[in-house]
């Protein structure tokens, strides 16, 4: 609340309140007497201060929503750029009504507070290996580039003014040097704006942007310097000062760089063992980035440089540390954060333009200022590029230089630096302060104006879109050994040499020590493109399956051949009706400047588990929980209301139940051998990626049951599979009333079930042989009632129930331990669990969770409902006939069916399911936009 | 080093013919005779000898590579026992960085060049076709150091790097047709539009080899 306050105070946003103090001042509150107790009073002096920052922050994010309406705008003119002319606009209103600036951009607030988010987004997302890359230009333009600008500007400046043109100002050599010291420095958040929406090809951006971060450390020493010179007064300046000033450069940005690593690596520390505080995770992201600052800042360090290096370094590890949610959090806190603070900025350098007070015109001063810093930084990039291009191997041709000469913009920094400076010893201080704001809007509003004209003009190579491919990964991994065993061979030490020199000690020891064991396994980057690859495959199908109103498609034959996916199934434009079809499309164009890309590709790496259907599993669910209306502060998944939770849950599968009781549906029945099942593994797997979707619809009153089920779910998967191979045939694919359907898609089917489906029905007309077997066997087997289940259920733990009665006992206990820890994204977990039965996989939607119902009931009340099932004469009949009207119908693979079957609770067919669709309608609201909602998440 | 002016025709040659300076070549020389200690010829086994080449995890696939007679344009298939100071720079050779004066026309085949070394390395049988097993073999390599991971995802991201190599170079598969590998066009194609000559390269300074020790 204080820093709140005084917040408030530092943006001396006093003036608002004062106005409308005056016009309170007749109400009641102000002048009452405390004679009688108030029933409502009016306490504005009580809540001014944040309500007033509050107040401007909304002004700026509606100014926000208000440019965006109109495409044709923003297109054309950078949005900091219309922040600009907005705050001078309301600068201009705030003016004309009491005619005194009180809100003004103060140095303290703005590196506090706005310019911390900014860095650590940029340092947080910083594509590193790009970045490393080109360490080497970054660096030289970042310090020899800003040395020679502020040196040149100040000294021409001052050349000039020694002819007399500016006429007389009072103030020496070194308050031009100090001038020039903060006025060369490119702005890393005006130039983050503007570049953000030019989308100039990755090199430059990074070169330019890198280079705007990094300069930080020498616009600090130079302003340091050279504004203690002007206290001590020029005459005592000696040659042990410069030497000194030199080495202070080196200690402060090494220091800074320090700080961020020190701090980086307790972050990474710190996030390794915060498994049980999943909510306040995010939290330590920032608030020990945000101490890294700090830290820099009190010692005189470069702060910028600290947290920028604090980004940079704990993102790897944090990212692999933090659950996927916290991921998005932090994702996302981030660049709001960053996106309000610089929208902040923005509006509040047009605000801060609008006080009479600061104008000092100077007409040659500031047209001069703005030459030489542009004529300057032009002739500096040419020539440090024609250094660099001795030694770089991606040349920077004329055009990039003309694009990096155009994109040294000025902006908050500057400002800030130069409304720091005092009075008493700078005197000329309001023409610097008024050229300042002239140079940035300058640069910001017409050089962020022209740049993307001129960028287009130029055709600057632009940053391509491209979906990461799988083979370009392995490749470039294959590479990367290679280059580097050249190296080893040829006895030459390059950067590849030093890379895998680094990537080996980062995976002996930094790995080890930094990272949670369970992330260990995920973060191999090939994992990470193979899982996107299925994200997207997982997508498409479903845009697929919307358009074509089935997802039969996706046993086309091509697939069949040897490999679980159809890559080159077409997307064709019809699609476009498709909710996953619109989110990719809205996703496309965010997605074209390079953080976002890399953002977005980094996401993925965030998962916690290794094999891509976790990931996929993880993400196709995430969003569910938001549809959780239990609220706790310590735990999102974590249900305080078990009991309540419980017997929602038992009344919904009573009603459930009994419904099904009355309907005449059977299930189907499939003899999968186990061939079969080796081969169509992947395709289950990678199916039953998209499949999870459909379990949103019918299961929200119990979701945190489902919740813990879905991340079971998966890691048995493949045991299970395995559990099958020993059970061979005997597993029993119990699959959803999907065979009346018309699969007009694919006709051809699989020819191995073709065959199996003439035995089943040339060997018996009423009974498939097996099945009586297995039901027989089954019954000696045990007495256990699970596998009456209704068939109608689906039978999610049919399949295989053999099985589940073999290890019925352990497997529920695991579930139920499971279900105990409420933990659902621990992955170790994942693990742990036994492979409990092939249901959890074959599992139709929306009813998994009645495996860990089942255990809940096993373990306490052994079960109101099975008993009663047990009793009903229904169960065994109806699926034993539904068996063979299946038999004649079109045999697809298992995801496709199981898919199908989802689909049919999306869309029930009235006429064979009546109950089934009462039952899926139940919780009506929810059954488009969680999926939506998870898409959406996918493509983050 | 006074190698400019006493250039011997046969260094001149071997300039010409792989690209490199004589400077260059001087150097990769005596990386050369470290490596084989002072013999003609190099071995399998020398390579052992370097202690940088021991983590890396495809290594064997990498030494290889330098005997392969496809990448020592000697024949089209096949293994030598052992190479000359020729063949050793043959092979360095195809790790050059691109020069600023080339043309688009030899860029192209500087390209294609790095390229079929890269598709000789998968292609452990000389057939022209990188098949599904032996994609999985290099995959199964690269990921051996992460100990975690398991065999079955391995498999699958091999398919899923294969399929994609065949929807990227065949239009559409026919229901029973089975693509049977990467030839070296598709292999051009799934390439298309990186920029190999720039990745694929080895900065060739003209400074002190490192270890002497060896």
């Amino acid at each position: 609340m204080r820093q709140v306050s005084r917040m408030g105070f530092l943006l001396g946003l006093l003036n608002l309140p004062a106005a409308l103090g005056e016009r309170s001042s007749g109400s009641p509150t102000n002048n009452s007497h405390p004679q009688s107790f108030a029933i409502v009073s009016f306490e504005w002096n009580h809540v001014k201060d944040p309500y007033v920052i509050t107040l401007w922050i909304l002004v700026a994010s509606l100014a926000k929503i208000v440019f965006h309406l109109s495409h044709k705008v923003t297109r054309v003119v950078p949005e900091s750029a219309l922040l600009i002319v907005l705050g001078v606009l309301l600068g201009g209103i705030v003016w004309a009504a009491d005619h005194i600036a009180s809100f003004t951009l103060t140095p303290e607030v703005f590196f506090f507070y706005l310019l911390p988010p900014i860095v650590l987004d940029a340092g947080y997302f910083m594509p590193n290996r790009l970045f490393f890359g080109n360490l080497g230009s970054i660096l030289l333009y970042a310090v020899i580039g800003t040395v020679w600008n502020a040196a040149t500007t100040g000294l021409s400046l001052y050349g000039v003014y020694r002819t007399g043109i500016m006429g007389h100002l009072d103030s020496g050599l070194l308050d031009f040097l100090l001038f020039g010291s903060l006025i060369a420095a490119v702005d890393p958040v005006a130039v983050l704006a503007v570049f953000e929406e030019v989308h100039v090809n990755e090199v430059l951006f990074i070169i330019v942007f890198g280079e705007s971060l990094l300069n930080d450390a020498v616009t600090v020493v130079l302003y340091n310097v050279f504004e203690s010179f002007v206290s001590i007064g020029p005459e005592n300046v000696t040659g042990i000062e410069c030497v000194k000033g030199i080495v202070s450069f080196f200690v402060v940005s090494l220091g800074g760089t320090l700080v961020g690593i020190f701090f980086a690596f307790l972050l990474s520390l710190v996030t390794r063992f915060t498994k049980h505080v999943r909510i306040i995770e995010p939290g330590f992201v920032f608030i020990i980035s945000y101490l890294s600052y700090l830290t820099a800042e009190m010692l005189s360090l470069s702060a910028i440089l600290a947290i920028t290096f604090c980004g940079i370094c704990c993102q790897k590890y944090v990212k692999a540390n933090i659950s996927e949610q916290s991921s998005t959090t932090v994702r996302y806190t981030m660049k709001m954060l960053a996106s309000g603070a610089e929208t902040i900025i923005f509006m509040f350098l047009g605000i801060s333009a609008v006080d009479p007070e600061i104008w000092t015109w100077n007409t040659a001063f500031i047209l001069l200022t703005l030459v030489f810093i542009s004529v300057y930084r032009v002739i500096g990039v040419v020539i440090q590029t024609w250094i660099l291009n001795h030694y770089r191997m991606v040349q920077l041709e004329i055009i990039d230089q003309v694009v990096m000469s155009y994109g040294g913009l000025r902006g908050a920094v500057a400002f800030a630096l130069v409304a720091l400076l005092d009075t008493k010893k700078v005197k000329e201080k309001n023409l610097f302060v008024s050229t300042t704001i002239i140079v940035v809007f300058f640069t910001v509003i017409f050089q962020g104006l022209t740049i993307k004209p001129l960028v287009q003009w130029l055709k600057v190579k632009k940053s391509e879109h491209r979906e990461p491919k799988l083979n370009e990964k392995l490749h470039g991994r294959a590479f990367d050994h290679i280059l580097s065993a050249i190296e080893d061979i040829s006895g030459q030490i390059g950067h590849n040499y030093l890379r895998d020199k680094w990537s080996n000690f980062d995976r002996k020891f930094l790995s080890k020590l930094l990272m949670r064991r369970s992330a260990q396994k995920s973060r191999d980057q090939i994992l990470n493109v193979f899982h996107e690859l299925n994200l997207k495959d997982a997508i498409s199908y479903v845009a697929e399956g919307e358009r074509r109103g089935s997802l039969a498609f996706i046993r086309s034959p091509s697939t069949d051949n040897m490999v679980n996916v159809d890559f080159s199934t077409p997307r064709p434009s019809t699609v476009e009706s498709s909710v996953s079809y619109l989110l990719r499309e809205k996703a496309g164009p965010v997605c074209l400047d390079m953080q976002a890309l890399e953002q977005r590709r980094k996401s993925i790496r965030d998962t916690e588990d290794t094999i891509a259907h976790h990931t996929l599993q993880q993400y196709l669910y995430k969003p569910r929980q938001e549809h959780k209306h239990l609220y706790s502060r310590h735990e999102i998944m974590h249900s305080e209301d078990e009991k309540q939770d419980k017997e929602i849950f038992h009344r919904t599968m009573r009603k459930r139940l009994e419904s099904f009781k009355s309907t005449k549906l059977g299930i189907n029945h499939s003899k999968k051998l186990n061939k079969i099942h080796k081969r169509e593994r992947g395709q289950k797997r990678r199916n039953s990626n998209v499949i999870p979707n459909g379990k949103i619809p019918s299961e929200n009153p119990v979701q945190d049951y489902t919740l813990k089920e879905k991340d079971s779910e998966f890691s048995e998967a493949e045991e299970n599979n395995d559990y099958e191979t020993l059970h061979l045939g005997k597993g029993v694919d119990f699959l959803a009333n999907v065979t009346k359907q018309n699969f007009t898609d694919n006709p051809t089917g699989d020819l191995d079930q073709d065959v199996e489906m003439t035995e089943y029905s040339s060997s018996d007309d009423k009974f498939p042989p097996y099945t009586s077997d297995q039901l027989n066997q089954n019954e000696s087997v045990s007495e256990n009632p699970l596998h009456f289940f209704p068939s109608c259920l689906q039978m999610p733990w049919t399949q295989n129930y053999s099985s589940l009665e073999n290890r019925g006992n352990i497997s529920l206990s695991t579930v139920s331990e499971y279900i105990a820890s409420c933990d659902p994204s621990v992955p170790d977990l994942f693990w742990e669990t036994d492979a409990d039965t092939d249901n959890k996989e074959t599992i139709n939607s929306g009813y998994c969770s009645e495996v860990s119902y089942k255990s809940e009931n096993s373990q306490e009340e052994n079960s109101l409902l099975i008993p009663e099932e047990l009793e009903d004469p229904y169960m065994k009949e109806p699926r034993e006939k539904k068996m063979l009207l299946d038999v004649q119908g079109n045999y697809r693979s298992i995801a496709a069916r199981r898919v199908q079957s989802r689909r049919s609770f999306h869309k029930p067919k009235p006429l064979q399911h009546p109950k089934l669709q009462k039952l899926a309608s139940l919780p009506a609201s929810c059954h488009v936009p969680p999926h939506s909602l998870e898409q959406e998440e996918t493509q983050l | 080093m006074g190698s400019a002016q006493s250039v011997p025709p046969e260094m001149r040659a071997l300039a010409e013919r792989t690209g490199f300076t004589s400077e260059q070549i001087e150097q990769l020389h005596r990386r050369f005779k470290q490596l084989n200690h002072n013999r003609k010829t190099i071995r399998k086994e020398d390579f052992d000898t370097i202690p940088d080449l021991e983590f890396n995890p495809i290594r064997a696939r990498i030494v290889h590579a330098f005997f392969d007679k496809r990448n020592l344009r000697k024949a089209p298939a096949g293994l030598a026992e052992e190479i000359n100071f020729e063949d050793f720079l043959t092979i360095m050779s195809y790790f050059r960085p691109i020069e600023m004066d080339m043309d688009e026309e030899r860029l192209e085949s500087f390209r294609k060049e790095k390229l079929k070394f890269l598709f000789h390395m998968y292609d452990a049988d000389y057939d022209g076709i990188i098949t599904l097993q032996e994609y999985k073999n290099v995959l199964d390599e690269l990921m051996s150091g992460n100990p975690h991971l398991e065999k079955e995802s391995l498999r699958a991201i091999a398919e899923g790097a294969m399929l994609e190599a065949a929807s990227a170079c065949m239009a559409r598969t026919g229901p029973d047709e089975v693509y049977e590998g990467i030839t070296f066009e598709d292999f051009l194609k799934v390439w298309k539009g990186i920029d190999i000559e720039t990745k694929m390269h080895v900065r060739f300074l003209t400074m002190e080899a490192i270890a002497h020790c060896y």
